[in-house]
Formats: structure tokens, C-alpha cells, sequence
């Protein structure tokens, strides 16, 4: 099948004060036409670097893509002038950003902001791009979107601007759509609507997904496939039955272990020790062996090959190696009980 | 469990507190909220942003003054005209753990003055060298140690500082701690850490707790029982087990089903309720029950009529017209 985007050996590096700190170190992945891939970790691993990095959103003074290749539609995107992006953020790819009440501009009413895209790529009139805007705020769901489209964010819910950052995102029928933690700042009973209308939009559009985000529980419900990233670096990807149900790395172990399940009675969480490396100096072995629990002398010094565990399965860690003692995951970790 | 007489240690009783908003508006931030804090017991306080969970743990400890209501402790009131003296005594026994442990320690002080700081308030330590002690006890306690005495709150990463935070509250040997959002600003592998040392001191020390979060599965995790608020009110209470299996309130019900579970299997064939709309503003509260404009069984009755807070079943709590067949006789 054709690969939509792809990522090769993306390495990312920021010049602070301290020192280079190389947040994104040799990420590779790749999206199908109207999948929906979701990348995991902790803040810090890495993954909306990832995500800007192909939007080259990194703040240019600090921030450089240091190798490796972005591959869109026959395009490097990692080599592509200011002026080619211009003509591909919002029209093939776009964005929506976790923080509703900081991601929509306070002076300028919603309509306006929908109207901004569409004006520019699809050259289309005042009055076609205001109606575009309506149908667009019907999809999303907003009601009364006739007199809706002329108010200020201020007027509108989180859920609801949410709502309108979605409908901005899509406004140009994108072919790649990247959620970064796209429902972290609402509430539970409103990240539900917003997760369901993701999905039923995904249906009716077609757009691929790329959804950025900490919440397993979230994974669950809108990803068909998963890459966990660990300081800086993709320790597993594999489809979502087989993060969570046939895990191989003791990264995603420990994640699936340390929440606590509402149908379990388990008194202790199983804690991963420790805190994330540093990657100002990061590890030269595998970045989760000072925590990992199964960790060998091997781990310190040499940095696993991804290895395939299934054709759509691979994880980066020694213990898959025919050399290494054979580990069952922990029982916590054991995700859905006797299946 | 036994039914067996337990020990209160915190009453509310009808606890309201009002902010002013606007010219004339009032902002009903807790209204009229009554519960019970057995020792020894974890407490979780579950919703949505803006219910007055945050509000009603603040109340009790004091940091607002009740606009209604009462608070207990012991049997002594909380809010009643008090000299700093009896206050002071009053605040050894219950400390507060803070959301943000990034806004929550004083950036200019070591850690060992800012843990120290209710030790000295209280004159618990005679010398210097007693001081520095406790002080490395406490740290030592909360997984911590004595070489993180003299740094400052930036050298530490969110999970060390919420120990920090921990460490600070335990200071003073409190029975009693009300932890606001303890884990919510930090990292999953991080929040099972915390959630953990928490457990472990309750266990060792005989704590208290009452646990204000949003993230159910946790809570349910850490408590013994669990009150459900929305919008100023508690809508249900009773034990942690029974309120997941057997949720009597609408309101929690479409809570439970709206946490995405880590489950790909599960959420594929879930059904779920989904809440139409937004949470109405306190400042002007929907009459009846608060929550009838968005729920999916509501009657006329319920626009009329404020649910009574009523023993659905024994040690199950609920504010709903469903469950008082007087209401639903009334309706028909």
C-alpha cells in the first residue's frame, strides 16, 4: 500500500544554554491513506517534537532538523523552503493543538479564522468561504452556526473550541490531520463528545490521524495503530491489539502496568522506578535500561535493533534478542484478564 | 465489608460557599454539601472543572470561610470564631497537598526551610540539629534523601517535588491530609509512584484522607468511598466499589462511561452515554436538580423540585428523583 507520509531517521536537536539537547534521535514511521496512528509516551519523550518537526513548526533559531527525511507525497519536507510549506500546513496537513482557549485568536471572530484557510489555498470567495465556514461548524457540531460563525472565541465552551479548532483544521480537506494531546485540557464527560466526533469525522473524510498523547485510555478508543516513543526514540509500534494485548518492550509493560484498571481490585500500582533520561546527555544504550527492570550489561552500552515481531509489529529491545533470557510481562501489565 | 460503628473525624453539614461575581451576582461555587470522613478512611471527591470539588477542600481546611454550613472536626467546629492559638492547634492535625507542584514550593527557599517552616511555626524542634534531623527523616520517608536538604525546588523533576510536597505536609504529624489534585500534573509511570507513597504512609501512619481528583480510575484506585459532585452539589456517595459496579446517579453513570478505558476490545464494543452540551454556570444554576438539562431521564418534576439526599440503599447516597418513589408518584 502507499505510504501517505513517512519518516526516516528523523533526528531533531535543540541549542539551549546547557548544551544541545537532542530530543528526537532517529525516529522512523510511516502512515497509510485515512489511518489513524497514535504516538505515545511521557513528556519529554518526544512526540510533539516529532509532530512539529513535520510541520516544521521548531523554532527556527533553536530548533533543527539535524537528519534523516520527512517524505510526503513524494516530497522531503525536512529540505522544503519556507514558501512550499506554506502552501502544504493547512491544505495537506494540519493541526489541531491541545490548549482550545490559547489555539484560536481572541481578536477575531470564529468565522474569520475558518474563512483564513480557506481563502488562502482554495481561492475562494468572501461569500463561498462563509458558507464553507457554516457547513463546516454544522459538521463539527455546533448548533446555530448561522449566528454562531459571527462570534469571538470568548463566547464559546472549551468543548465548543475545541470544536471550532477541529473545524479549522479541516477546513481544506487535509490529507493528514495531527492531534497533539487534542483532549488532555477537557473534561471527561466533553473529551467524549470530542472523541466521538473525531472518529465520525475520520469516517466521513477520510483524513489520516496522526493523535499525539499520554492517555492510554484514549489510544484505545481512536488509534488502529501505536508507536511508543521513549527518550526520543520509538521503542515499539505495532497495531493497538497488539500494544495491548501481546506488548513486548518493558517500556509499554510498565506503562499499561501503572494505571490502575477499574475493573481490577490490585491494591499496588506497578510504579516504573526512576525518572526519564536526560537527553542532553543521553544514554548511549537503550534510554529505558536505568529503569527497566530486566536490564542486562548489554542494554548500557548498545542501543537494540528494532526487531520484527510480527510483520506489523517490531520493538527495540534486547530481551528479543535468541540470546537473551526469556521474560513474561508482569502480571499488571496484562491488559482485558484471561482473553 | 462489616458494618462497624467507625469513628467520625470530619463533618460537613450543609457547607455553602459563595463568591461574588460581577455586580450582582453570586457565584455558587459549593452549595449545601453534607458528608462524613470516617479515621483512618480515603475520601475521593470525583468531577467535572468548576463542581467545587477544589472549593469544598479548601473550605474545610479553611482557606475560605464558609458562607453556610459547618465543619467539624472531632467534634470541634472549624469555622466558629477562633483565636490563632486554637487555630494553630487546628491546623497541625490537617494539612493540604496542592495540584501544582510547581507553583506550590517557594522557589526561593531550600527545601529543607520550606519542609521545615511547619516545624518551626509550631516550635516542634528544640535545636537546630533536631530541625535538620526531622527534616532528613521526612525526606528519607517520602523516598527522598538528606543531600536533597539544602537545593531549591528547580533542581527537582515534578514527581520529586510533589514528595516535597508530601514531605512539607507530614511536617507537623497530621492526622488528617486533604490532597487536591496530587498527581494530575504529572506523568502516568510518575502518578503510580506517588499514588503508591501515599498509600504506604497512610498505611504506616494511620492517615486520613481526603483525595480531590478528576481522573476516576485513579481515584477509585486510592479510596475507600467516593462522592460524586456536579455543579456545587454532591450527586451520589457511597463506597468505591459499589459506585463503579452499580452507579445509581445519571450523572455518574455517563461519567463512568466516558473514561476511555485502555482496552482497544472493550472500547470497540462499549456503549457509550454521551452528555449533550456543557456544564451550565454557577452563577446562574439550573432550579431543580442541577443537572436536568443534560440528563438523559429528566422530568418535570425535576425543574420543579430539588432532589432530596436520600439512603438509596444501605451506605449508597444519591440526590436523584428516580430513587424517591414520592417524586416520581408527584410526576405521573
Amino acid at each position: 500500500m502507499e505510504k501517505l507520509l513517512e519518516l526516516d531517521n528523523l533526528h531533531v536537536s535543540f541549542q539551549t544554554y546547557g548544551g544541545e539537547v537532542k530530543a528526537v534521535r532517529g525516529v522512523s514511521l510511516s502512515l497509510d491513506k485515512g489511518e489513524s496512528l497514535a504516538i505515545v509516551g511521557e513528556s519529554g519523550s518526544g512526540k510533539s517534537v516529532t509532530s512539529k518537526a513535520v510541520m516544521r513548526l521548531l523554532p527556527n533559531k533553536i530548533g533543527s532538523i539535524k537528519e534523516g527525511a520527512i517524505r510526503f507525497q513524494g516530497k522531503d519536507l525536512a529540505k522544503a523552503t519556507e514558501r512550499e510549506m506554506e502552501k502544504i500546513r493547512g491544505a495537506e496537513i494540519s493541526m489541531i493543538f491541545q490548549d482550545p482557549m490559547t489555539s484560536l485568536n481572541p481578536t477575531m471572530t470564529i468565522g474569520k479564522q475558518i474563512m483564513e484557510g480557506l481563502r488562502k489555498h482554495q481561492n475562494m470567495s468572501k461569500s463561498e468561504a462563509k458558507e464553507r465556514s457554516i457547513n463546516l461548524l454544522k459538521l463539527v457540531g455546533i448548533p446555530n452556526p448561522e449566528l454562531r460563525v459571527d462570534e469571538y472565541p470568548h463566547q464559546f465552551s472549551g468543548g465548543m473550541r475545541q470544536r471550532v479548532v477541529i473545524a479549522i483544521a479541516l477546513a481544506c480537506n487535509p490529507k493528514v490531520l495531527i492531534a497533539d494531546e487534542p483532549t488532555t485540557a477537557l473534561d471527561v464527560t466533553i473529551q467524549a463528545q470530542i472523541l466521538d466526533l473525531m472518529r465520525d469525522l475520520q469516517d466521513k473524510t477520510g483524513t489520516a490521524i496522526i493523535l499525539i498523547t499520554h492517555d492510554l485510555g484514549v489510544v484505545a478508543n481512536l488509534a488502529q495503530r501505536v508507536a511508543v516513543m521513549y527518550g526520543g526514540m520509538i521503542v515499539e509500534t505495532g497495531t493497538v491489539d497488539e500494544i495491548f494485548y501481546k506488548p513486548k518492550h518493558p517500556y509499554t509493560w510498565g506503562l499499561l502496568a501503572s494505571m490502575p484498571k477499574l475493573n481490577s481490585d490490585s491494591k499496588e500500582l506497578l510504579a516504573i522506578p526512576g525518572t526519564p533520561p536526560d537527553l542532553m546527555n543521553p544514554p548511549k544504550g537503550c534510554p529505558f535500561a536505568a529503569r527497566c527492570p530486566y536490564a542486562m550489561e548489554v542494554c548500557l552500552e548498545h542501543m537494540p535493533e528494532a526487531t520484527n515481531v510480527s510483520s506489523s509489529h517490531k520493538a527495540a529491545c534486547w530481551l528479543l534478542d535468541e540470546r537473551a533470557p526469556k521474560v513474561e510481562p508482569p502480571e499488571a501489565a496484562v491488559v482485558g484478564g484471561a482473553r | 465489608m462489616a458494618v462497624v460503628e467507625r469513628e467520625k473525624l470530619l463533618e460537613v453539614k450543609n457547607l455553602k460557599k459563595y463568591f461574588p461575581a460581577g455586580k450582582k451576582g453570586v457565584l455558587q461555587a459549593v452549595d449545601d454539601v453534607s458528608f462524613d470522613i470516617y479515621k483512618g478512611e480515603t475520601l475521593g471527591l470525583v468531577g467535572e472543572s468548576g463542581c467545587g470539588k477544589s472549593t469544598t477542600g479548601r473550605t474545610i481546611i479553611r482557606l475560605y470561610d464558609a458562607t453556610d454550613g459547618e465543619v467539624t472536626y472531632e467534634g470541634e467546629d472549624v469555622h466558629g470564631r477562633k483565636s490563632r492559638s486554637e487555630l494553630k492547634k487546628f491546623n497541625r492535625k490537617m494539612q493540604m497537598i496542592f495540584q501544582d507542584p510547581y507553583a506550590s514550593l517557594n522557589p526561593r527557599m531550600t527545601v529543607k526551610d520550606i519542609i521545615a517552616e511547619g516545624i518551626d511555626i509550631h516550635g516542634l524542634a528544640k535545636t537546630k540539629k533536631d530541625r535538620d534531623n526531622r527534616v532528613y527523616e521526612l525526606l528519607e520517608t517520602v523516598g527522598l534523601n538528606r543531600e536533597h536538604a539544602n537545593r531549591y525546588p528547580h533542581e527537582f523533576s515534578g514527581g520529586q517535588r510533589q514528595r516535597i510536597g508530601i514531605a512539607r505536609a507530614l511536617a507537623v504529624d497530621p492526622d488528617f491530609i486533604i490532597a487536591d489534585e496530587p498527581i494530575s500534573a504529572l506523568d502516568v509511570s510518575i502518578q503510580a509512584q506517588v499514588v503508591n507513597l501515599m498509600m504506604e504512609l497512610q498505611k504506616e501512619r494511620g492517615l486520613t484522607y481526603l483525595f480531590i481528583a478528576h481522573d476516576l480510575s485513579m481515584v477509585k484506585h486510592i479510596s475507600d468511598r467516593v462522592g460524586v459532585m456536579y455543579l456545587g452539589n454532591i450527586v451520589e456517595l457511597t463506597t468505591s466499589d459499589e459506585l463503579y459496579e452499580e452507579p445509581l446517579h445519571p450523572y455518574t453513570q455517563a461519567l463512568l462511561s466516558a473514561i476511555p478505558v485502555p482496552d482497544p476490545e472493550l472500547e470497540r464494543s462499549r456503549e457509550r452515554i454521551i452528555l449533550e452540551g456543557d456544564v451550565p454556570s454557577p452563577i446562574n444554576p439550573p432550579s431543580g436538580c442541577r443537572f436536568r438539562t443534560r440528563c438523559p431521564h429528566a422530568m418535570d418534576v425535576c425543574a420543579a423540585v430539588k432532589p432530596k439526599w436520600q439512603e438509596a440503599r444501605e451506605g449508597h447516597w444519591v440526590a436523584c428523583h428516580l430513587y424517591d418513589e414520592e417524586a416520581v408518584k408527584q410526576n405521573n
